[in-house]
């Protein structure tokens, strides 16, 4: 087994959880939880797909997950700031339940 | 000339906004306008340019392909920016009341206004699939904020619950693109499509990349978020929502698949795409005729709407695409004129059920006669907008003797005629009884006029479209896809 099928099924594994994590969890804070694992996963992704090439290291790859990080970065802060408002407004920490639509 | 008009439509809104949030707050509103108000000048060039049948470039900060970030305009891309800039300019008349830049609401409100648009034009410039992933986020995270701009309980729910399947949408996005990545060894869109070979790593992408941006679209059914955000979210930020940022998951769909290679994936995916839309037509249409809340309805009907743009996939021709753009215009210009109408009803009456629109008619006929011209168009009757889209749409149905999509498009015009003379009867009904009328100071009133012009004269463009289709069709027809011939 090669490195790059250890880091591809590292990330195809990573990525399954994260996605399971984002359908079965309740709180909130577990869904970010699971997307950022989601985008880490990508990230590894990434870099060995593209990561190597026979001259070296792709430093476009380099670039693009180091963007992405910022991105899920701030994505997340801001995630985080409409959750403890939107506990602050109505004291719920999940998405299930009644949505008072009708 | 064009480059910097490239530019302007990207960094006037964003300079605005960065000056909106440390300027003193009763320059807000001078900003605000001044930074919009650039923006229809800068379009003049562009489209004369792409008229005369130049392709406009800009290498950003002069890296070319296929390092670089180019940002590329052809015919589809400034038919977009044209919908936005006029959707915008005037959904921005009825923010300015209901959000006035001086008050808090507003300050909170226009600087990510002008940051969903700012995004938004980046998006139809750009053509580089990361790029694209960058400001596909960035109006999704603009978007989120707008819909819970007013901290209303159930309005952050519905935002909480886009954010999340937004975020989720955009990583499967990115998955693909790092799978093209990895394949062509570019993110340049164009490239992408000339270097991409059909096989099953090239599936495994578009399959990735359709699932992310169908989610981003809200197409049926992958649609649960979209009723309550557009629902719940103010007015102003529902009519772009639905006009526009909707539309752009589906613009980047349209560009991967007939300019990226997206179309390696084969005629059953297609199959799939169009039988999705379809779905979505008869299924949401049915859904908005069942809603009890105005607001609902016309999120509802955005969701119909949505599936007519998917039939372009399986149908594939000259025909086609040029209905399907034609639609996307007609239909973002008839829903933010609905959504703002909408809006005023429901702020007037003080409750969205429908019932209580009752005797709406006479006493706010500005509004409802607004809602009744998108109507029109949303119905797809003459001499409307979106009678012409439709019609062009069956005619190209009709051509490649797709019988069941004419059908389709049939049956949904008449469930959408269903739900919109449902609200407008309601409207010129009798009351059951006489509701109090609420004494409103001057300043207020001179608010609630501006809110139903600017809805009136959205209404009349969608109206207006249907006469004078010419120019925008010669233009669409400009930028057809390689390989589609007229």
């Amino acid at each position: 087994m090669t490195s790059t099928t250890v880091y591809l099924l590292a990330a195809s594994a990573v990525f399954g959880i994260g996605v399971y994590g984002l359908i079965v969890a309740d709180h909130i804070l577990r869904k970010l939880l699971a997307l950022n694992m989601m985008g880490s996963a990508v990230f590894v992704f990434i870099l060995t797909v593209a990561g190597v090439t026979p001259e070296g290291p792709d430093p476009l790859a380099q670039a693009l997950v180091l963007t992405g990080i910022v991105i899920a970065v701030a994505a997340t802060a801001f995630a985080l700031a409409l959750m403890v408002r939107m506990f602050q407004e109505t004291g719920l920490t999940s998405l299930q339940g009644h949505d008072g639509d009708d | 000339m064009t480059t910097e008009a490239l530019t302007l439509l990207v960094f006037a809104p964003l300079a605005g906004a960065l000056v909106m949030v440390v300027a003193p707050r009763r320059a807000a509103a001078p900003i605000a306008v001044l930074s919009l108000l650039t923006l229809p000048p800068a379009l003049v060039p562009l489209t004369r340019a792409v008229r005369a049948g130049e392709l406009v470039q800009l290498p950003l900060a002069g890296f070319a392909a296929p390092l670089g970030i180019v940002w590329r305009v052809d015919a589809l891309a400034v038919t977009m920016l044209l919908l936005s800039v006029a959707v915008v300019l005037l959904v921005s008349l009825h923010a300015l009341a209901s959000f006035p830049p001086e008050r808090e609401s507003g300050q909170r409100f226009w600087p990510l206004w002008l940051i969903l648009v700012s995004s938004l034009h980046a998006l139809f410039l750009s053509a580089d699939l990361f790029n694209l992933y960058v400001t596909l986020e960035l109006v999704t995270l603009a978007g989120v904020a707008l819909i819970a701009v007013r901290g209303e309980p159930a309005a952050m729910r519905a935002a909480m619950r886009y954010l999340l399947l937004g975020l989720m949408a955009s990583l499967f996005y990115l998955l693909a693109t790092a799978l093209l990545y990895g394949q062509t060894g570019t993110l340049d869109l164009y490239l992408v499509g000339e270097r991409l070979e059909a096989g099953g790593l090239t599936a495994i992408a578009v399959a990735l990349m359709a699932t992310g941006l169908l989610l981003k679209a809200a197409i049926v059914p992958l649609h649960v978020w979209l009723p309550a955000a557009h629902g719940k979210a103010p007015g102003p930020v529902s009519a772009v929502l639905s006009a526009l940022v909707v539309k752009a998951a589906l613009y980047i769909l349209i560009r991967l698949w007939f300019w990226g290679g997206g179309g390696q994936a084969g005629e059953h995916a297609a199959l799939l795409l169009g039988v999705l839309g379809a779905l979505a037509i008869l299924y949401a249409s049915a859904a908005a005729i069942a809603q009890r809340r105005l607001k609902m309805l016309v999120a509802y009907s955005t969701l119909a709407q949505l599936g007519y743009v998917m039939l372009l996939f399986p149908l594939a021709s000259a025909g086609a695409y040029r209905a399907v753009v034609f639609h996307v215009v007609a239909h973002g210009i008839a829903k933010a004129a609905m959504f703002l109408a909408a809006a005023n009803l429901l702020r007037a009456l003080g409750s969205e059920r429908l019932q209580r629109l009752a005797g709406a008619g006479s006493r706010h006929g500005l509004d409802v006669l607004a809602f009744a011209l998108a109507g029109v168009s949303i119905m797809g009757l003459p001499p409307s907008g979106g009678f012409v889209a439709k019609w062009l749409l069956l005619a190209a149905a009709w051509q490649e003797r797709g019988w069941a999509w004419v059908v389709v498009i049939s049956v949904g015009s008449l469930l959408a005629a269903v739900y919109v003379f449902r609200v407008v009867s309601l409207a010129f009904a009798q009351p059951l009884r006489e509701p109090e009328r609420a004494a409103s100071a001057g300043e207020e009133q001179g608010r609630a006029q501006l809110t139903s012009v600017a809805a009136l004269l959205l209404a009349a463009l969608a109206i207006v479209l249907g006469l004078a289709s010419a120019p925008l069709i010669a233009l669409i027809d400009q930028g057809l896809p390689p390989g589609m011939l007229r």
